[in-house]
């Protein structure tokens, strides 16, 4: 495909403004000198580039889009029509309140639903993605310790088998990481976190159900060893499809956590965000919360109250699921995920036994010894069937892994016809081992050189003249 | 019902047996059954569709939109083409997945690359990634980029948009950086006061272009002063003005940020927004977030890959630079596309038709009586000087029943006003005159 730039000829373009109805004036400033290149088209080419684009481009309504841990549920057309309302598009974050009671109507309104499904007691609408949902209650978690005098607990513990984020987030938020290993079921290993708890430990990160897409049954113990040594509990919201509506983060005795909205409450991915990663705590961590005019408050976690319209359009969806259409929710992404599993086990090692929750690990590493097929050879097959592939290589606990999660969008048909496909496909690895590595065949482009890019990194289009 | 789920109840018992299990109960076998809800407490019913559209609507309805804005202060109304949300609003670019596997991808991943270049570009720097939150986290991201063992504090204006200093600040609060203010003068940068504050803990300057007060900066001989004393300087900047005024590439900024909302995406209540970074040859391991590269596949054919991605959290975990994971994607393309729609000509006509109009309005305030607080040039915002906060507050209110969204209050009488080329010399016009009957 040609870039929008070798689309581009000198002078072409539209000309969108009315001609200026104010004298002209020269800026007395120190000027721009390098000609500003930009892409010059007319409309009718610039809608075909993009055409272009969007056909090599895979959205949820492509078809089935089963990555474990990213909860790629079917995103709502009435939510995308409500968010584009000029009744929430056409507002200046800065207008006088009582011009917005709207606005500030869908932020309560969301902070009070997301903290009954949580079990929280207050929320930040603030944060603008999951990551950063994450910084934020670690910031709390620090806040909170610093102003009882605590300043030795200084280390967070994060299970081996953790989203890189967690680890990534409590490093920026100045803490020492502490790794501790699951257990050979993949949960917590119940003696090593005794044998990491201290004075020092200001919290545990984790995830119920956890990335293995278990949920640790030991939960209560976990939690309660965390708080006996005067930490803090930290849920990584991301696994919230699992049992949101069947058992609350705060009934498991977790004091903070964050939510993913473009996973668990159905707001697109946009081809990596904007999504929107609310943190909520409990009572005694509300002081520190970010975005509010509270003297604790650890200050803003961005301009502004947050990605309003991902929040409108969470808003419309918790409102249309309800009371009864939340569990129903989380119940059958766990009922679509064992599905799967139990039509697969019998061809792909499963790394831990059912049931699951909303997701399950496959583990390619036998074949792997035996033929030389790897998760990712399978992955790649994947790509000639028309179906995205599972999350590859994660979690890092389990080897070759393929990662799986339905949700609770998709038919029994679709299921079924992705079982095939993956049963298809582990035969054809068996059959003919070498020719997996040469897939994919039929997509646009075939393998990258990813390697190559990385040493010689090219970020921009060159243009052929300076 | 209203809740996305394909299979009737009927199909779900089938399901359930199939795979091995009673009901649902059993599915949830691990959960302690002290913790198991029986239902959501106090939680309102669900909604078919024509319902939740009729309360999402009125909840809109609750909003006022203005027909005139002259608001800036980090959100502004400028006109988006019809083509900007045509094209952003094609399903495969809203609902795809971040373009892990590059070969289904390549449409996701070449609109970033062009992106970047577009934000290259625009700033004169060398890279750029493929975007982070907002203006404000990516001036704290950079700051950290130009932090080292022995340079740990950095230097912020009072010109700086308080909002960008407390996201500074809070990030800061994690690593530990040092945040030292720098006083103003006449509504800049005091560089004698900059000068004599940069030492050997100094890690950054960080200088916002225009200025939250719409001044402009003087960019070139702050980054000389720093560049002096071995201080690097983040500079935050307009992206619509970097088509007029110098940019950080040619005045020798080490890594350049902003908020690029205005190209192309509505104010929506301020979010989303999308900041861009950008930096030289020699920094661009410390950029945080995605970077999209060139590079060709087995057949010999262009591609295009997500690159470098030992900096970030996925492979490097608690090593990594940042912890960015989601960005801001679907507000990249935006971007991509208003630039691409707009080209060089039409971003400079924007520019130049903000600022003129901004300069008419300060003309036609100053008539009205309410004269410019500083003397120094300005972009397309500027400040009118202190009067009683009871003035201030009736000239907005004056305003505001009218349907005009005058400038922003800055708390002492003060008010900080913004032209666009969406305003029009009537509506400026109207605002002089009912400032002035306020005045009288």
């Amino acid at each position: 495909m040609k870039l929008v730039f070798e689309r581009s000829v000198p002078g072409r373009g539209t000309a969108f403004l009315p001609a200026l109805d104010v004298p002209e004036i020269s800026l007395e400033a120190a000027l721009r000198e390098k000609r500003l290149r930009l892409p010059e088209l007319p409309e009718v080419e610039l809608d075909r580039h993009y055409t272009e684009l969007s056909k090599e481009t895979r959205g949820v309504n492509g078809g089935f889009y089963p990555l474990g841990s990213c909860t790629m549920k079917y995103n709502p057309a009435v939510n995308e029509k409500i968010a584009a309302l000029p009744g929430f598009t056409d507002l200046h974050p800065l207008q006088p309140a009582d011009s917005v009671e709207g606005a500030t109507a869908v932020f309560d309104e969301t902070e009070t639903l997301l903290s009954k499904i949580t079990g929280m007691d207050a929320f930040s609408l603030q944060p603008a993605a999951g990551a950063h949902g994450e910084f934020t209650g670690l910031l709390l978690i620090k806040a909170y310790h610093r102003s009882k005098g605590d300043f030795q607990r200084t280390k967070i513990i994060v299970p081996d088998s953790a989203h890189g984020t967690n680890p990534a987030s409590a490093a920026m938020a100045g803490f020492d990481v502490v790794n501790i290993a699951s257990d050979t079921h993949g949960y917590v290993d119940l003696d090593a976190l005794k044998a990491a708890v201290g004075p020092d430990t200001a919290g545990l990160m984790l995830t119920n159900p956890n990335t293995v897409g278990l949920f640790d049954p030991n939960i209560l113990e976990i939690t309660r060893i965390v708080h006996e040594a005067g930490g803090i509990n930290y849920y990584d919201g991301a696994n919230l499809n699992a049992i949101m509506g069947i058992v609350r983060p705060g009934d498991m005795g977790f004091d903070v956590m964050h939510i993913n909205l473009h996973k668990t409450f159905s707001t697109p991915h946009g081809g990596g965000g904007p999504g929107s990663g609310p943190c909520g705590c409990k009572a005694f961590l509300k002081e520190f919360l970010p975005g509010k005019d509270v003297p604790g408050s650890i200050g803003n976690m961005r301009s502004f109250a947050g990605n309003f319209s991902v929040i409108v359009k969470a808003l419309s969806y918790i409102r249309t699921l309800g009371k009864k259409g939340v569990p129903e929710t989380a119940k059958n992404a766990v009922l679509n995920a064992n599905y799967m599993m139990e039509r697969l086990k019998d061809l792909y090692p499963m790394a831990f036994e059912g049931p699951c929750m909303h997701e399950f690990v496959m583990t390619l590493e036998r074949m792997k010894e035996e033929t030389h097929v790897s998760a990712l050879d399978i992955a790649k097959a994947l790509l000639d069937h028309g179906i995205h592939p599972p999350t590859m290589y994660f979690p890092l606990i389990v080897h070759e892994a393929l990662m799986v999660e339905p949700t609770e969008t998709e038919s029994k048909e679709t299921l079924d016809e992705a079982i095939r496909v993956f049963r298809e496909i582990y035969d054809e690895a068996l059959a003919d081992p070498a020719a997996m590595h040469e897939k994919p065949l039929t997509t646009p482009v075939r393998r990258l050189d990813e390697v190559g890019a990385a040493r010689n990194p090219v970020v921009k289009y060159a243009f052929t003249e300076e | 019902m209203g809740n996305y789920i394909p299979g009737t109840p009927k199909e779900q018992e089938e399901m359930l047996r199939a795979a091995g299990y009673e009901n649902f109960d059993a599915l949830y076998r691990d959960v302690p059954a002290g913790v198991r809800l029986k239902e959501l407490p106090d939680f309102p019913e669900g909604m078919p569709e024509m319902e939740v559209k009729r309360y999402m609507e009125a909840l809109a309805g609750k909003n006022r939109i203005f027909k005139t804005v002259l608001r800036g202060a980090g959100a502004y109304r400028h006109f988006i083409p019809a083509i900007v949300t045509e094209i952003t609003g094609k399903e495969e670019f809203r609902t795809a997945y971040t373009p892990y596997q590059a070969e289904i991808s390549q449409g996701v991943l070449q609109s970033i690359f062009e992106y970047q270049t577009d934000i290259a570009e625009l700033t004169g720097m060398d890279a750029a990634n493929a975007s982070v939150y907002d203006g404000a986290t990516a001036a704290a991201e950079a700051v950290d980029m130009c932090r080292d063992k022995k340079r740990t504090k950095v230097l912020v204006p009072e010109t700086v948009d308080p909002k960008i200093l407390s996201v500074v600040r809070t990030y800061a609060f994690g690593r530990g950086t040092e945040v030292c203010t720098v006083p103003m003068k006449d509504g800049a940068t005091d560089r004698e006061a900059l000068k004599a504050m940069l030492d050997e803990e100094t890690a950054a300057v960080l200088i916002e272009q225009p200025n939250y007060f719409g001044v402009i900066e003087d960019a070139e001989g702050i980054i000389r002063d720093a560049k002096a004393a071995n201080v690097k300087t983040v500079m935050s900047c307009n992206p619509v003005a970097l088509a007029v005024l110098k940019t950080p590439g040619e005045l020798g900024a080490d890594v350049a940020v902003g908020e690029a909302q205005p190209l192309g995406l509505p104010m929506a209540f301020g979010g989303p927004y999308i900041g861009f970074m950008a930096t030289t040859e020699k920094m661009i391991r410390k950029l945080p977030g995605r970077i999209v590269g060139e590079t060709k596949d087995v057949d010999g054919k262009r591609g295009f890959v997500l690159t470098l991605q030992a900096r970030e959290q996925h492979i490097r975990r608690e090593k990594a630079g940042s912890n960015i994971c989601s960005n801001e994607a679907l507000c990249a393309l935006t971007v991509a596309v208003y630039l691409a729609a707009v080209g060089p000509e039409g971003l400079i006509n924007v520019a130049r038709q903000c600022s003129s109009k901004a300069h008419y309005l300060a003309g036609v305030l100053e008539k009205a009586g309410l004269k410019r607080a500083y003397s120094k040039e300005f972009f397309h915002e500027f400040v009118t000087e202190a009067v009683d906060k009871e003035k201030a507050e009736a000239i907005l209110s004056a305003l505001e029943k009218q349907g005009i969204l005058g400038g922003l209050p800055l708390g002492d009488g003060r008010i900080l006003w913004c032209a666009t080329e969406v305003v029009t010399k009537e509506e400026m016009d109207q605002t002089a005159k009912i400032v002035r009957e306020v005045l009288l």
